[in-house]
C-alpha cells in the first residue's frame, strides 16, 4: 500500500512528485509512456509565461504568477536551462493598441510587471518585428526553458529523494478499496491511500473511474515549425500576437537551445493522440507568423511537429480534492509549464496536508547531481574534463556536438532514458539539422551496449518501436 | 524485333538498340555490345553484398563477385553469403567463398579489416 | 600550439584526394582530421560498385575506391587524426578539435580545406505531412544499419525520391529479404542514373511512380501506411489519385545538402542554390586560404568528380602558400541563365588561371537536342551540342584561357533550344 500514487509523469506529475518527496511518505508515480514528459510536456512552446493575460482570480492567473517567480531557483536546483528573456505581445494596428492597454491593466491586477512600448521602442528591442507593429506590451519576467530536462530532472530529483517511478503502466481501471483505491494497469495493480490524477489530456478518463463525470477535456492540436540555429540575434524573446479565445496565437520564440519555434496552430481533434501535421495548417502558420515578424527564414526548418494540449470545459485548470483519497490536477493547458512548480507545491504542501499530515524528511535534497556539459566549458576546462574521462572527447552527434560520455552520463542517472528519443530529449543527440540521420545508429548501438541487449531490441520511443528490427545473415531473414 | 535497352556497364547509361541479328547500336564503347548481347541471351550481374564479420567495430564485411554471375542465381548466391562468418583481420580482395555454387566465380572482400 | 601548412577537415573522398595532391605538390605539414575511426568516409557504406571509371578506369565498389586513396596516403607523411571532431574554426584559421587521446586542442593552420561532405534531407526538411511514427529513415541511415551493422530497418518498404542512394537501397533491401513496394519521384523524370533504374528497380520488378509523392504517413507509433498521390504540373497533389501502401518503412532519398556548420562563424557566403559556399576558380571561399572540396561545396553525382575537383582545392592551397593567389583585380563573375540551376565556381580570377578552368553546373530540368552556350560579356565563346541533359547529372565545360581576357567581367551559361 502506497501512501500516495501519482498517475502521470508529465511536468505536473513530476513536480508534484518532487514536492511530495520532501515528506516521509511511500510514493509511487505511474506513467503510461516509455519515458517521463512524453506527451504534452514535450510538445509545446517551452515558454515560461509571465502571467499577464490569464483572467484575474483564476487558478491559471494564480499559479502562473507564482510559478514564474519560482522558476529561476527551481531551474538552478534542477540544473535546467532557463533564460529569462522577457516577452513582447505586439499590436499590429491602431485598434489593437487599445487592447494592449486593457492587457496592461490585467497584468497589474495579476501583479505582473509589464511595460507598454511604443512602435519605436518595440522595434529597438526586437529589430525583426514586422513593420506593421504599432506598439507592444513588454513582460520582463517571461522566459524560455528546456522543457525536456525540466521534467526529467524534476522526476530524477523526486527519485533521488525516494519516489518510485513505474513506466509503461497505463491505468485501465481504478476501484475503491478500504483506505484508498486499487489501480489496475495492463499487467499490475497498485494500492494507494491518496491518488493524484495528473494525466493532463486524459484527465477525465481517470477521474471518471473514481467519481461522477463533471468536466470534459478536449485535445487541441498545435502544429509548429522548428528552425535550425541560424543567427542567435535574430530574435531574443518570445513574440506574441494579441491573445484570443483560441489561445495565445501564432508566436515565434527562441528556445533554450537557441533554435526557433514558430506556431502553434489551434484546432480541436477527436483523437487525443493525433499528432499529425498537414501542409495547409503549416502554410497558415507561416502566413500568420509573418504578420508579427519579418523575414522568418522558413528554409531553415529542420522539423515540424504537433503537440496536443488539454482544453478543459471549465476554462481553468482543474485542481481539486474530489474526496480524501483522490485529487485531480488535470486539464493544465497553457500556462501549465510556467505554473507547474507552483501547482506541485500547492498540492504537496496544502491539498495533501489537509488529508494527511506528513513530516519533512531529514535527508531531503532539492538539487539534482550536476553533470558536465563540455560545450559550455572553457577550452582549458574542457581539456581537463576529457583528461579525466576521454569519452567526453568523442563526439557522437555532430550537429549538436554531443559526446559519447554525455550519453553515458544520462544512462547512469536515476531517471534514465530507455529509448533513442529519450536520449535525444536529454542530451539533444539527433535534434540538429540531420535529425539523427548520422548519429541515430551510433546512439542505438551505445544504448544496446549499455543495456546489454541486441541492437534489434532498441526502441525509438514506445515499447515495440524498434529502429533496426531485423538482423540479417543469421539464417533468420524470414523473421 | 529490335529491343531497346539501357546499358548498365557504366554510369553513362547509354540507350542501346539490339536487333534480331544481334546488331547493337547506341553504344559509346565496345562494352555496350557485349552487354546488349548478354542481356537478351543470358543476363549477368555483378553482385555486391556483405557477410557476417567478427571484429571490433564492424559487424559486416562488404564483398563482391569476382566476375558477373547469371542474374537468375543472385538470390541463391545471397543464401550462400548468409551462411558465412569471417573474422578480422581481413585483407583486401581476400577470397571469402571460392567457386560459389560451382559458377567458377569467387566471392571476395572489398574492404580491409585490420585489428 | 601546433602549426600546419594545411588542415584538411574530413577524410572522405574529397579530403583524401586533396591530401594526396597537396603532398604531390610538395606541401609540407599536412593534417587530415577525420571523425570516424577509419578513412574513406561514406564510401565505406556504399558497398555497391560503379565507382572509379574516370579516376581508375575500372569499376570499383565504394570501399575499394576509398582503399586506393588510403593506400596512397599511407605512402606519404600526411598526418591523420582519426576519431577526431573539429568543433570550431576561426577567421584567423585556428582549428579547434576534440578527441579521446588529446582532449580539446587548438591548432594553427596556414590554409584549411573543408571536406566535410553532405547530409541527407530528412522528413523535417521536406515537411513530410502526417503522423510521426518510427519507420521513416533517410536512405543513407538505413544503408548504415544494413551494411555496417547488419540490420534491416523494415521488411515492407516504400521509397520517396529517386536519388541514387534510394535506388541502390531498393536493391540492397530486396536482396536481404525485404519487399520494396515502389519508388516515388515528384518530378516527371528520375533523379537517379539510368543504370540504377535498370539494375536496382527493373531487375526486381519494383515500380517507379514518376510525378508522384507521399502526401500522408499514417501510424501513431509505428509506420503502418503511406498515402501516395499523383502531382500536377505545379507539383501539387491531385485529389482523387490517392493510393495506399501498407509499409513498415518509408525511405527518403530526396536530396543532399553540403555540411557547412563550421563555416557559419566565419561569415562565409553560402550560395542559395548549391547550399555550399561561394568559391573562386580554386574552390577558395570568400576568406583567403580557406578552401572547400567535394560534396561540402556542391553535391556531385560521381565520386570520381569529387576526387578530381578536390585536387583543384589542393592546387589552390599550394598557390596560396607560395603567395600566388590574387584577389582584387581581374574578377570574373559566372552567371547561370536559362536552364542552368547553378555554376561552380561563382567567381574566377583571371590572374589565377593557368591555361584553363572548368565550369561545373546542373540544368534545371531535362533537355533534349540543345546547345549549351557559354558567353563572355555577351559574346559567345563556346557552344556545345547535347543530345540529353538531366538535372541529376553534373555537367562540365572546360574554358581555355584564350577564350577570355583580363578585362572579362562576366561568363554566362545557358541552354538554347535548337
Amino acid at each position: 500500500m502506497y501512501d500516495i500514487i501519482i498517475i502521470g509523469a508529465g511536468v505536473i506529475g513530476s513536480f508534484i512528485a518532487r514536492e511530495l518527496a520532501k515528506y516521509e511518505a511511500n510514493i509511487l508515480i505511474l506513467e503510461k509512456e516509455n519515458d517521463v514528459g512524453n506527451v504534452t510536456s514535450m510538445a509545446n512552446s517551452a515558454i515560461v509565461h509571465s502571467g499577464y493575460d490569464p483572467v484575474p482570480g483564476t487558478l491559471k492567473a494564480k499559479f502562473n504568477v507564482l510559478g514564474n517567480k519560482q522558476y529561476k531557483k527551481v531551474c538552478e536546483e534542477l540544473d535546467v536551462k532557463f533564460l529569462q528573456t522577457g516577452s513582447l505581445t505586439v499590436a499590429i494596428s491602431e485598434d489593437q493598441l487599445t487592447v494592449l492597454k486593457d492587457l496592461e491593466k490585467r497584468a497589474h491586477e495579476n501583479g505582473v510587471e509589464v511595460k507598454l512600448l511604443n512602435e519605436k521602442e518595440a522595434k529597438q528591442m526586437v529589430p525583426n518585428l514586422n513593420n506593421a507593429v504599432r506598439g507592444a506590451l513588454y513582460c520582463p519576467t517571461a522566459g524560455v526553458v528546456d522543457p525536456f530536462n525540466l521534467v526529467v530532472h524534476a522526476m530524477e530529483n523526486a527519485i533521488d529523494n525516494g519516489v518510485n517511478l513505474a513506466l509503461n503502466e497505463e491505468v485501465i481501471n481504478i476501484k475503491q478499496i478500504k483506505d484508498g483505491y486499487r489501480i489496475f494497469t495492463k499487467n499490475h495493480q497498485f494500492d494507494g491511500n491518496i491518488i493524484i490524477n495528473a494525466t493532463g489530456i486524459n484527465g477525465e478518463t481517470i477521474s471518471d473511474f473514481v467519481t461522477a463525470h463533471h468536466f470534459d477535456i478536449k485535445a487541441r492540436k498545435g502544429e509548429y515549425y522548428v528552425l535550425d540555429h541560424f543567427d542567435n540575434n535574430f530574435l531574443s524573446m518570445p513574440i506574441f500576437p494579441l491573445p484570443s479565445e483560441k489561445g495565445k496565437g501564432i508566436l515565434m520564440t527562441p528556445t533554450s537551445s537557441l533554435n526557433y519555434l514558430v506556431g502553434p496552430s489551434s484546432e480541436f481533434v477527436d483523437e487525443k493522440d493525433d499528432l499529425s501535421t498537414d501542409a495547409l495548417t503549416l502554410k497558415q502558420i507561416r502566413e500568420q507568423a509573418l504578420l508579427i515578424m519579418k523575414d522568418i527564414p522558413f528554409n531553415m526548418t529542420i522539423r515540424t511537429f504537433a503537440g496536443n494540449r488539454p482544453t478543459p470545459s471549465t476554462h481553468d485548470f482543474i485542481i481539486e480534492k474530489v474526496n480524501n483519497h483522490f485529487i485531480n490536477a488535470v486539464g493544465i493547458e497553457s500556462p501549465g509549464l510556467a505554473s507547474a512548480p507552483a501547482i506541485g507545491k500547492y498540492i504537496a504542501d496544502e491539498l495533501v496536508q489537509e488529508i494527511i499530515h506528513l513530516t519533512i524528511k531529514q535527508k531531503y535534497n532539492p538539487c539534482v547531481k550536476k553533470y558536465p556539459h563540455p560545450n559550455m566549458l572553457s577550452s582549458q576546462e574542457r581539456k581537463e574534463l576529457i583528461k579525466t574521462n576521454p569519452k567526453y572527447g568523442h563526439i557522437i552527434c555532430k550537429c549538436e556536438g554531443v559526446s559519447e560520455q554525455e550519453i553515458l552520463d544520462v544512462l547512469e542517472r536515476s531517471c534514465p532514458p530507455h529509448s533513442i528519443k529519450a536520449i535525444k530529449k536529454r542530451v539533444r543527440a539527433g535534434f540538429g539539422r540531420c535529425q539523427g540521420g548520422m548519429c541515430q545508429p551510433l546512439v542505438a548501438k551505445l544504448l544496446a551496449n549499455y543495456l546489454k541487449v541486441d541492437l534489434s531490441e532498441i526502441n525509438y520511443d514506445e515499447l515495440g518501436t524498434q529502429v533496426a528490427k531485423f538482423k540479417t545473415k543469421a539464417g533468420d531473414t524470414d523473421e | 524485333m529490335a529491343q531497346n535497352l539501357i546499358c548498365i556497364v557504366c554510369p553513362r547509361g547509354c540507350h542501346l538498340t539490339i536487333d534480331e541479328n544481334k546488331n547493337v547500336s547506341g553504344n559509346s564503347c565496345p562494352r555496350g555490345v557485349n552487354y546488349a548481347i548478354n542481356e537478351i541471351t543470358c543476363p549477368k550481374r555483378i553482385l555486391t553484398s556483405t557477410v557476417k564479420l567478427v571484429s571490433k567495430s564492424l559487424a559486416r564485411l562488404p564483398v563482391i563477385t569476382s566476375e558477373e554471375i547469371d542474374k537468375n542465381i543472385i538470390f541463391d548466391v545471397m543464401k550462400e553469403l548468409n551462411k558465412v562468418e569471417v573474422k578480422a583481420p581481413i585483407k583486401m580482395h581476400e577470397i571469402i567463398i571460392k567457386n560459389v555454387l560451382n559458377t567458377g566465380v569467387n566471392i571476395i572482400s572489398t574492404r580491409e579489416i585490420i585489428e | 600550439m601546433n602549426k600546419y601548412n594545411v588542415v584538411i577537415i574530413g577524410g572522405g573522398s574529397a579530403g583524401l584526394s586533396a591530401a594526396v595532391k597537396c603532398y604531390d605538390l610538395g606541401v609540407k605539414n599536412i593534417l587530415v582530421i577525420e571523425k570516424e575511426d577509419f578513412l574513406g568516409g561514406i564510401l565505406n557504406q556504399c558497398i555497391h560498385n560503379g565507382f572509379g571509371l574516370h579516376e581508375f578506369k575500372e569499376q570499383l565498389s565504394g570501399p575499394e575506391y576509398a582503399y586506393r586513396f588510403i593506400e596512397m596516403i599511407k605512402k606519404t607523411d600526411v598526418e591523420v587524426k582519426l576519431n577526431t571532431m573539429v568543433t570550431n574554426v576561426t577567421k584567423d584559421k585556428h582549428v579547434f578539435y576534440t578527441n579521446e587521446s588529446e582532449g580539446f586542442q587548438e591548432i594553427e593552420a596556414q590554409t584549411i580545406i573543408f571536406a566535410m561532405g553532405c547530409y541527407e534531407k530528412n522528413a523535417g526538411a521536406i515537411q513530410l505531412a502526417g503522423d510521426r511514427p518510427v519507420g521513416i529513415y533517410t536512405a543513407g541511415t538505413a544503408q548504415k544499419y544494413l551494411n555496417a551493422e547488419g540490420y534491416l530497418v523494415g521488411k515492407k518498404v516504400f521509397i520517396l525520391g529517386s536519388g541514387d542512394i534510394g535506388l541502390i537501397m531498393a536493391r540492397r533491401m530486396t536482396l536481404e529479404g525485404a519487399k520494396v513496394l515502389g519508388v516515388a519521384e515528384i518530378m516527371p523524370y528520375s533523379n537517379g542514373l539510368n543504370r540504377n533504374i535498370v539494375q536496382c528497380l527493373n531487375d526486381f520488378d519494383i515500380p517507379l511512380y514518376l510525378s508522384h509523392t507521399v502526401t500522408n504517413v499514417i501510424g501513431k507509433e509505428k509506420l503502418e501506411k503511406i498515402e501516395l498521390s499523383q502531382v500536377d504540373d505545379n507539383l501539387l497533389p491531385i485529389k482523387g489519385t490517392e493510393k495506399y501502401f501498407d509499409v513498415d518503412v518509408l525511405l527518403l532519398s530526396v536530396g543532399l545538402i553540403p555540411i557547412t556548420d563550421l563555416l557559419k562563424n566565419l561569415d562565409i557566403k553560402i550560395n542559395a542554390r548549391t547550399k555550399g559556399p561561394v568559391v573562386n576558380e580554386h574552390n577558395e571561399t570568400s576568406i583567403p586560404g580557406i578552401f572547400v572540396a567535394g560534396n561540402g561545396l556542391h553535391v556531385h553525382d560521381l565520386v570520381d568528380y569529387v576526387s578530381n575537383e578536390a585536387r583543384l582545392s589542393a592546387q589552390g592551397v599550394y598557390k596560396f602558400l607560395n603567395g600566388n593567389l590574387h584577389y582584387n583585380n581581374a574578377l570574373i563573375v559566372t552567371k547561370n541563365e536559362n536552364g542552368i540551376g547553378y555554376i561552380v565556381p561563382q567567381v574566377v580570377n583571371y590572374l589565377n588561371l593557368d591555361d584553363k578552368f572548368v565550369l561545373k553546373f546542373r540544368v534545371t530540368k531535362p533537355f533534349k537536342n540543345v546547345d549549351i552556350v557559354v558567353k563572355a560579356d555577351n559574346q559567345i565563346i563556346k557552344k556545345i551540342f547535347k543530345l540529353n541533359l538531366i538535372p541529376s547529372e553534373m555537367e562540365n565545360i572546360e574554358i581555355t584561357k584564350d577564350l577570355i581576357n583580363i578585362n572579362t567581367k562576366e561568363i554566362s551559361v545557358e541552354v538554347k533550344e535548337r
